[in-house]
């Protein structure tokens, strides 16, 4: 996708000449300064300083529209995968007490969840990993400014504090690293007044109650999945499919699982307005695009989880001459996470074609600034990064969708091995399996190439690790034949796979 | 029923109901349209319990020791519950035989459906006990006496293995085995685990998890083949978790005080050096001492198959062939190789594809991933760190380790920093990596994959450019930048 990026754009180089003398005469005060302290900025940062660089990370959080706010850390430490991970977990341990009956512990009394007691638990433990990451940087003796960043020109940064003060900062290089926000339906009326988005979410004192989710992104299922979890009323509304850009079938696996355990679909439908009534409650009205009647129906809270928006608008990019995608809003970057104007470069959610991904930016923001550093001349690599969503049925993968190696390859040059299966601890707990699944995409011929390889069941994140380990390593069908079982264990199906879905047999694993 | 290839009544008769056996009989009837036969009996053990499941012929001990340890983690699992927000009553109690009886009712549908699956794929079952009269020849003895001769061209012996008992007095009479905890009527107690193998930590951390009170008691080394300093680790985790440990003892006597439902009986020990010596009173003591494979009674000796006169394991070669040409033996009844369930189906398969199939590819029994389901998982796949030293030399390994902290944990501060993980590699050979072992939550479904990784010659600079998977234990494997060397080094540093 990179090098897609860098064929098609040719960069405008910005004429340099009046900056060209500080360069050769003074020094900057810093080698490298990050605007942006989440994951990717902050190991940027932290790499570089270990590399001997002089180094400064901007990291500032415009509050929501509902005034929610928080520390240093970026969207995953604060308002996305640890806080989500937490109380996906909040809501797990929900059915493990079911399931601890069904194996003889007696809980007594009535089992009920108080959203209070959760919030409080997870917001301490992202607070604690605030603090810890102002030790780290401390330690690696990052300068760490809580102020906004903007761009002057390619080695000057301004940085604006809470209180109103300026200063300006030079560097050699600057990185953008500074990701991305929820976007609200500005269109839907009501819409900013009465909604919340997921940065809101975690951060809430009192429970969301009875919840309306807008949207079938992961961020929308795998909210709507834990609410549902804990108990609350829930529901998710789709415009058209979900989880876009997955394989389709296993996305209809994970809704299906969620529509069974108790979450409600209104599918093929768009909001279209949100009032607020005099008990406090929330009207909601949508259109279903089916019929094209209108509906309508009282909730809590409304939680958009309609896509995110990179935070570019205030970083003056357009004036000192980086380009971006008119339309997303995101930054063209090239194979190294270049800019358009030397020496600025930008990585993680911000980045055109990166997936919005921790683990990418933290890799991506090492390498960056180990070549910085001059350290290494290796680039990031993008490809086959595996993604685990964490619904209440997990959904692991890595590689390609079946439709999208069907696209590239030709249905009749690729092989789809697939099975149910049955965790056994579904088996005594008498929990439903049937949406339990693995599928592996390979070349037909030859040793049979894996293409991608997909899985649904408890601790999917767990078993596809190793699996994307594999695929690294130009794993083909005859290498995950030959690999002994772990039994009992969910991932040993993996290795026996062998019903395809050309044969039309029954794929569903009985016995042991 | 297919009629077979020759003068035999069978193509393949598997005598045992074991999993590789199993396997084999699915893939020759299925997969090659053999007529096969099965002879599913597993004889009582000492203490009456078929297996200790009724109506089941197949031995289930990796269905049952899986449920127990999730039985166990569910205990956990209620206490995180509350720091979560989950709000029930404090005490929580945990009931012996819903806990039984939810098992064995699993394990009788294992058992159903598996009979089933051999029906569809062609194969005929018996439930006899075989025994090998003269070559291709099997006298077949069911429950009621019944005696049939059967013939068959090749006869693969798949019986598994049963628990070890001590040859001390009231071993036998007063001790119980694995294969007859789930036969218990009432829990066992304050029971006393006899033997530092596999199994007898596993059960150990079982019932500690299920609120009982446990003691290990052991001779010399846990389990040795395993890697030594990541077995500690686990051991060291449970001693935490109210597991008492009585390393370097021998039991002399176990006698009974007080027969019943929850019995009470006097366990006398002495230390391998004579000096100290142990005597208490438990509800029960269980034989966890290892097993021996369950090759008596089955005619060996009529037909001349060699077998190992002590363990009584059959001797065979490669290809898992006895040294009678048409009988053949697979895993758990093969001399020298760790057990595991899935060894056994990898190598029952790869047998039914050497026998006709035409193919050549035997069982890599080196390679084959292990995991323990102790209160703190263990998996592991390809070498151990002294394994591995002894083969490349110390100065060709490299050690790359990590503490690590599950997210899950963090919130009821569970453990903090207790799982681990550590990837050894051979220097000279790019940093491959020879052996991967995490200890941590989930630890099997992490090394799968892993598994499959290492035989496509895994290198350590793969795992470090692979993006990891964020938040999943597993991702610690993708970010090992400390080295064991390292990391000794700055503790010596330390103490200056």
């Amino acid at each position: 996708m990179a090098a897609f990026c860098r064929g098609r754009y040719r960069w405008k180089r910005t004429n340099c000449s009046q900056f060209v003398t500080r360069n050769l005469t003074g020094t900057f005060e810093y080698h490298l300064v990050v605007i942006g302290g989440g994951s990717g900025g902050l190991a940027c940062s932290k790499e570089a300083a270990q590399l001997g660089q002089k180094v400064a990370v901007l990291d500032y959080v415009e509050p929501s529209v509902k005034g929610t706010k928080w520390g240093i850390g970026g969207t995953c430490v604060n308002v996305g995968c640890i806080p989500k991970k937490l109380m996906h977990q909040a809501a797990l341990l929900g059915t493990a007490l079911n399931d601890a009956q069904k194996y003889g512990w007696e809980i007594h009394g009535p089992i009920s969840h108080n959203w209070r007691t959760m919030a409080e638990a997870v917001q301490n433990h992202v607070r604690s990993l605030n603090w810890g990451h102002r030790v780290q940087l401390q330690d690696k003796k990052v300068k760490y400014l809580n102020v906004k960043g903007s761009l002057v020109d390619e080695h000057t940064v301004k940085c604006l504090s809470k209180a109103g003060k300026e200063e300006t900062l030079t560097a050699k290089n600057i990185v953008i690293a500074t990701g991305g926000r929820p976007k609200y339906p500005t269109h839907v009326p009501g819409a900013i007044e009465h909604g919340i988005t997921s940065d809101d979410l975690f951060w809430l004192k009192e429970t969301p109650g009875k919840t309306l989710v807008v949207g079938a992104s992961y961020v929308a299922l795998e909210c709507a999945g834990f609410l549902t979890g804990i108990g609350l009323d829930t529901t998710v509304m789709v415009r058209s499919i979900p989880l876009r850009g997955f394989d389709q079938q296993m996305a209809g696996l994970v809704t299906d699982y969620m529509e069974a355990y108790g979450t409600k679909f209104c599918w093929r439908s768009v909001p279209k307005s949100v009032a607020k009534l005099s008990s406090g409650a929330l009207q909601v009205t949508w259109t279903d695009t089916q019929t094209g009647q209108d509906k309508q129906d009282t909730f809590d809270s409304v939680l958009w989880a309609v896509g995110r928006v990179p935070e570019t608008k205030s970083l003056n990019l357009e004036n000192v001459g980086v380009q971006l995608n008119q339309e997303s809003g995101k930054i063209f970057v090239g194979a190294d996470e270049s800019t358009s104007v030397p020496n600025i470069y930008a990585f993680g959610d911000v980045g055109e074609g990166r997936p919005e991904l921790t683990p990418t930016a933290i890799k991506a923001g090492k390498l960056l600034a180990r070549r910085l550093a001059g350290q290494t001349s290796e680039l990031m690599n993008y490809d086959s990064v595996p993604t685990t969503v964490f619904t209440p049925l997990e959904y692991g993968c890595v590689g390609l969708a079946e439709e999208e190696a069907e696209r590239r390859y030709g249905k009749d040059s690729i092989e789809v091995y697939h099975a149910f299966y049955k965790p056994l601890e579904f088996t005594v707990s008498e929990r439903d399996a049937s949406r339990c699944y693995i599928k592996v995409v390979c070349e037909r011929s030859g040793d049979q190439k894996i293409l991608g390889l997909h899985f649904t069941g408890p601790n999917a994140g767990e078993v596809t690790q190793g699996f994307a380990m594999g695929f690294r390593c130009g794993a083909t069908l005859t290498h995950l034949k030959e690999t002994v079982g772990i039994h009992p264990t969910c991932a040993e199906e993996l290795t026996k796979v062998n019903i395809s879905k050309r044969s039309g047999l029954d794929p569903t694993v009985t016995g042991c | 029923m297919l009629p077979s290839g020759g003068p035999y009544d069978f193509d393949l008769l598997v005598l045992g109901g074991q999993y590789g056996g199993l396997a084999l009989a699915k893939e020759a009837a299925a997969g090659f349209g053999k007529k096969v036969m099965v002879l599913g009996f597993v004889s009582p053990t000492h203490n009456g319990s078929s297996s200790g499941l009724t109506g089941s012929s197949w031995n289930m001990g990796c269905i049952t020791r899986k449920l127990m340890h999730q039985a166990s983690l569910l205990g956990k699992a209620i206490q995180d519950a509350q720091k979560y927000g989950w709000k029930f009553e404090e005490q929580v109690s945990h009931g012996w035989r819903e806990m039984v009886e939810a098992v064995q009712q699993h394990v009788q549908s294992v058992s159903s459906e598996l009979r089933w699956e051999l029906k569809q794929c062609g194969v005929t079952f018996l439930e006899a006990q075989g025994e090998m009269l003269k070559p291709h020849t099997v006298q077949a003895t069911e429950g009621n006496e019944r005696r049939t001769c059967l013939t068959a061209e090749t006869i693969v012996i798949a019986t598994g293995d049963r628990a070890k008992y001590l040859s001390i007095p009231g071993a036998r009479e007063h001790c119980i085995t694995s294969d007859d905890l789930f036969s218990l009527a009432n829990s066992p107690g304050k029971t006393l685990v006899v033997g530092g193998s596999s199994e007898g930590l596993e059960y150990a951390g079982f019932l500690s998890g299920l609120g009982l009170e446990v003691t290990v008691l052991l001779g010399s080394q846990l389990l040795p083949g395993f890697d030594h300093k990541v077995i500690q680790k686990v051991e060291d985790h449970m001693l935490v978790h109210g597991v008492k440990f009585l390393h370097h003892h021998i039991l002399k006597e176990v006698e009974q005080i007080e027969a019943g439902i929850t019995g009470r009986l006097i366990v006398s020990a002495v230390s391998i050096d004579g000096r100290e010596t142990f005597k208490e009173e438990f509800n029960t003591v269980l034989m966890a001492v290892g097993r021996e494979a369950y090759t008596s009674d089955i005619g060996l000796d009529h037909v001349g198959v060699k077998y190992d006169q002590e363990s009584g394991s059959i001797i065979v070669n490669q290809q898992e062939q006895s040294s009678v040409d048409h009988v053949y033996a697979l895993e758990a009844v093969h001399k020298g190789c760790s057990r595991t369930s899935g060894l056994s189906l990898q190598a029952g398969r790869l047998l039914a594809l050497r026998l006709y199939g035409g193919q050549r590819t035997t069982c890599d029994y080196s390679r084959a991933p292990t995991v323990l389901f102790t209160p703190m998982e263990y998996a592991a796949c390809g070498l151990s760190e002294e394994k591995a030293r002894l083969k490349f030399g110390e100065d060709d390994v490299e050690v790359y380790q990590s503490y690590y902290w599950p997210l899950e944990w963090t919130v009821p501060r569970r453990d903090k920093n207790s799982c681990y993980a550590k990837v050894i590699c051979h220097i000279s050979d790019q940093e491959r990596v020879v052996g991967i072992h995490v200890m941590g939550p989930s630890a099997g479904e992490v090394i799968q994959g892993f598994a499959v990784a290492l035989r496509c010659g895994l290198t350590k600079q793969q795992l470090d450019t692979t993006v990891g998977l964020h938040l999943v234990s597993a991702q610690v494997l993708t970010n090992l930048t400390v080295t064991q060397r390292a990391a000794e080094a700055m503790m010596v540093r330390g103490n200056c």
